[in-house]
C-alpha cells in the first residue's frame, strides 16, 4: 500500500468509525470480561468459603458463578459477532470499495 | 500415493493395531481383557480418516493447501475444528478426573481454559486473520525484522508444541494400554505413525476434517454420557450433588475450591496461564488463517467458544456422575477395592463411566473417540511444529525467501516425520509424568514467550524488533527456568528432597507473563535505532490492514 492510498483509508471518515468503534466495543468487553473472570478467581483464592455457600440444595454459588462465566463468555462473543457482522462489515465494506475506487482515479 | 497403497497401509495399519493387542490380551489375560467394541470402532475411525486423508491429498497442491487448506474453512467448520483442537484427551479425561477426584476444583480450570476465548474474539481474532498467512509469526513480523523474529517464534512455538506433544502422547499410550491391552511402546507408534500419514499426505485439509469428525463424535459422546447420567437421578442435578456429597470422602469439601488453590498466588498464577495461554498456542493461532476473511475468522471463534463451553458444562456432570457410579463401585477398582486406586489409572472415570451408564459398547465408544481424540490433537499440533519449522525458520531464515513452494512444503514434511519420530521418543522416555502438568507446562510457556510478542505487535505502534525478541526469549527461558525448579518438576520428576525447590508455586505465568511484556515494552522504548523508527512508521500501514482487510491473503474474494 503507498503512503497516498493509505492517508486515504486513513482519513475516510468510515474508516475512523469503524476503528473508534470496534477498539471502544472490543476493550470495554474485553475488560468486563477479565473483571468477571479476576473477581471470581479473586473470590476463590480470598474467600474460599463463599463458593460452598448452598443456595437451593447442594447448588451452590460456585456452581452458579461458574457456569454463568461459561454462558457470559458464550453470550459476550455472540454480542461480539452480531455487532461485527451488521455495523462492521458495512463499514468495512464502505472503505474497500472507497479505497478500490480511489486507486482507480 | 496411489489408492491402492494407502488402502494397503490402512490394512497394516488396523492389523498393527489389533494383532499385537491380541497376543497381548492372551498373554496378560486377566489383567486386561481386548475390548472389541473399541478396536472395531477406532478401526472404522482410522479407515474413515485415511480416506479423507486419500481425497485431502488430491486436493492439496500449494503451500497454501498444505499449511491452512487453501482459506477455504467455512467459520461454522472451524469453529468444530478449533474446539477439537481444544478438547484434547488431557480436556475430557483430565477435567473429568479432576472433578472426580477434587469436585469443584475441576470447574476452576475447565472456566480458566473458556475465558481466554472472549479475549481473543474482542482484541486479536480479525487482526490475526487480516495480518497473517500460515503461521502466528507472519503476523508478529509484518513490520519487524523478519529473521531474528521468526527464529524466536519458531522456538516458542517448537517448546509449545513439544511439551503438548509429550502430554497426547503420554496420555495415549496409557489410554491404549488399558483399552485395547497394547503395549505402552506400540500404542505411542501406532499414534506417531498414522499422525505422520496424515499430516504429511492430507496436510492441513486432512488434519482440519479428522478434527471435524473427532469434535462431533466427542460432543455426541459426551452428551450422551451426561444424559444416561442425568436420566439415573430423574434429570435433577440437585439429586447427583447431594448422592456424591454424601459418597465421596471429602464429602461437602468436594463444593469448595480445595487445597491446590488455597494459596491466593497459586489461583491467580493458574488464572493467567490458562487464560492467556490459549491466546499463545500455535496449533490454534494457525486455524485462524484456514478461513476466507476476518468475518469467517469471527464466526470460529463464536462458534468454538459456544462448543467448548458446553463441552466444559458435561465434563463437569460427567466428573460429578463418575463420583457417584466409579467411586462406588469395586467392579472399576484394583483387585475389586474401592479403598484402591482405578483400573488403568487416575485419568480414567470417564471410560469407566460410560461403562457405568451404557455397558461394553459404550465404553468401546467413548475409548475410541478418546483415542481418536489424541490422535487428531496430535495430528495439529505437529503440523504447527512442521510449518514453524519449514516456513519460519527454513524458508524465511535460512533461505531468506529464496525458495519455491514445492521445496518448502517438502521440507514441512520431511520435519513431520522428524518430530513424529520426536515424539514418540519423548513419549516412550516421560512415560510416567504427569500429563495434566505438561498442559499446564505448554499454557504457560505460551502465555509467556508467544502471547505478548503477538499481541504487542497487533496492538502497539512502539513494539521494535529488539524489544520483540528480547521480551519473547526471557518470557520463554522465565517460564521454562522456573517451571523446573517448581515443585512439579524439581521434586516430583528430579526427586530432590521436599521443600528445596526455588520457586514454590504451581505455575510461573503470574510472573513471567508481565515479565514477557515488561520486556518487550523496556527494550522497545530504549531502541533508538534507524529500524526501529522505520518500524514504528510502518505501524500505521500495519494497522490499517488489521483493520480493513485491504490486501489480505484470500481477501480478494468477497
Amino acid at each position: 500500500m503507498d503512503d497516498k492510498s493509505l492517508s486515504r483509508i486513513q482519513n475516510d471518515p468510515n474508516y475512523k468509525a469503524l476503528v473508534a468503534e470496534r477498539s471502544s466495543f472490543g476493550w470495554t468487553l474485553a475488560i468486563l470480561m477479565l473483571v468477571l473472570y479476576y473477581g471470581y478467581i479473586a473470590i476463590v483464592a480470598f474467600d474460599p468459603s463463599v463458593i460452598g455457600i448452598k443456595l437451593s440444595g447442594f447448588i451452590t454459588v460456585g456452581i452458579v458463578m461458574g457456569v454463568f462465566l461459561i454462558v457470559i463468555s458464550i453470550v459476550l462473543t455472540g454480542i461480539y459477532v452480531a455487532r461485527a457482522n451488521s455495523r462492521y462489515d458495512a463499514l468495512t465494506k464502505a472503505i474497500v470499495d472507497a479505497a478500490a475506487m480511489g486507486g482507480k482515479k | 500415493m496411489s489408492l491402492k497403497r494407502l488402502a494397503g497401509l490402512s490394512g497394516i495399519l488396523s492389523i498393527l493395531a489389533a494383532a499385537p493387542a491380541l497376543a497381548e490380551g492372551i498373554e496378560a489375560g486377566a489383567l486386561q481383557a481386548t475390548n472389541w467394541n473399541a478396536i472395531v470402532i477406532f478401526a472404522a475411525f482410522v479407515v474413515l480418516t485415511l480416506g479423507i486423508t486419500y481425497w485431502a491429498a488430491q486436493k492439496t497442491r500449494t503451500a497454501k493447501d498444505f499449511y491452512s487448506a487453501g482459506g477455504g474453512i467455512t467459520g461454522f467448520q472451524n469453529g468444530l475444528a478449533i474446539a477439537g483442537d481444544y478438547m484434547s484427551a488431557a480436556s475430557f479425561l483430565g477435567i473429568s478426573a479432576l472433578v472426580y477426584t477434587g469436585g469443584y476444583y475441576g470447574l476452576i480450570y475447565s472456566i480458566g481454559f473458556l475465558v481466554g476465548w472472549p479475549i481473543i474474539m474482542f482484541l486479536m481474532a480479525e487482526p490475526l486473520r487480516n495480518l497473517g498467512r500460515f503461521t502466528f509469526a507472519d503476523v508478529a513480523s509484518y513490520r519487524l525484522g523478519a529473521t531474528p523474529i521468526r527464529a524466536m517464534a519458531a522456538t516458542g512455538t517448537l517448546v509449545t508444541v513439544a511439551f503438548y506433544l509429550i502430554a497426547q502422547m503420554v496420555g495415549a499410550g496409557q489410554l491404549i494400554e488399558l483399552l485395547f491391552g497394547l503395549p505402552y511402546n506400540w500404542a505411542v507408534v501406532v499414534v506417531g505413525v498414522l499422525m505422520i500419514v496424515y499430516v504429511t499426505f492430507g496436510g492441513m485439509i486432512a488434519t482440519t476434517w479428522v478434527q471435524i469428525i473427532k469434535a462431533g463424535l466427542l460432543l455426541g459422546g459426551s452428551t450422551l454420557i451426561a444424559i444416561l447420567v442425568l436420566a439415573q437421578f430423574g434429570f435433577d442435578f440437585n439429586a447427583l450433588l447431594a448422592k456424591a456429597v454424601e459418597v465421596h470422602s471429602k464429602h461437602e469439601a468436594i463444593l469448595l475450591p480445595g487445597p491446590a488453590v488455597a494459596n491466593p498466588i497459586n489461583a491467580f498464577s493458574l488464572g493467567i496461564a490458562l487464560m492467556f495461554g490459549t491466546a499463545g498456542l500455535p496449533h490454534i493461532l494457525m486455524r485462524f488463517f484456514t478461513v476466507g476473511n476476518a468475518k469467517e475468522a469471527r464466526k470460529s471463534v463464536f462458534w468454538a467458544t459456544t462448543f467448548i463451553g458446553y463441552f466444559y458444562i458435561l465434563t463437569f456432570i460427567i466428573g460429578f456422575g463418575a463420583i457417584v457410579l466409579v467411586l462406588t463401585n469395586p467392579i472399576y477398582h484394583e483387585a475389586g477395592d474401592i479403598a484402591k486406586g482405578l483400573l488403568g489409572g487416575g485419568n480414567m472415570p470417564a471410560i469407566h463411566l460410560a461403562h457405568a451408564v451404557g455397558g461394553d459398547l459404550m465404553k468401546g465408544f467413548i475409548a475410541a473417540v478418546a483415542f481418536a481424540t489424541i490422535l487428531a490433537v496430535v495430528s495439529g499440533l505437529t503440523l504447527s511444529g512442521a510449518s514453524a519449522v519449514s516456513h519460519d525458520l527454513y524458508a524465511s531464515v535460512l533461505r531468506r525467501g529464496r525458495v519455491d513452494e514445492a521445496t518448502e512444503i517438502r521440507v514441512s514434511k520431511v520435519t513431520t516425520v522428524l518430530l513424529g519420530v520426536f515424539a514418540m521418543a519423548l513419549g516412550i522416555v516421560f512415560q510416567k509424568i504427569n500429563v495434566a502438568f505438561m498442559v499446564g507446562l505448554a499454557f504457560a510457556v505460551a502465555a509467556s514467550a508467544n502471547f505478548p510478542v503477538l499481541l504487542l505487535s497487533m496492538l502497539w505502534k512502539g513494539l521494535t524488533t529488539r524489544g520483540a525478541v528480547i521480551g519473547g526469549f526471557v518470557g520463554l527461558v522465565s517460564a521454562l527456568v522456573l517451571t523446573i525448579v517448581s515443585p512439579g518438576i524439581w521434586e516430583a520428576v528430579l526427586g530432590y528432597p521436599k521443600g528445596s525447590s526455588l520457586f514454590p508455586y504451581v505455575s510461573p505465568a503470574l510472573f513471567t507473563m508481565p515479565l514477557g511484556f515488561f520486556c518487550c515494552w523496556i527494550f522497545s522504548v530504549l531502541d533508538n535505532s534507524a529500524s526501529a523508527k522505520a518500524e514504528r512508521i510502518a505501524y500505521e500501514a500495519q494497522y490499517v490492514r488489521s483493520q480493513t482487510g485491504i490486501g489480505a491473503e484470500g481477501a480478494a474474494s468477497h
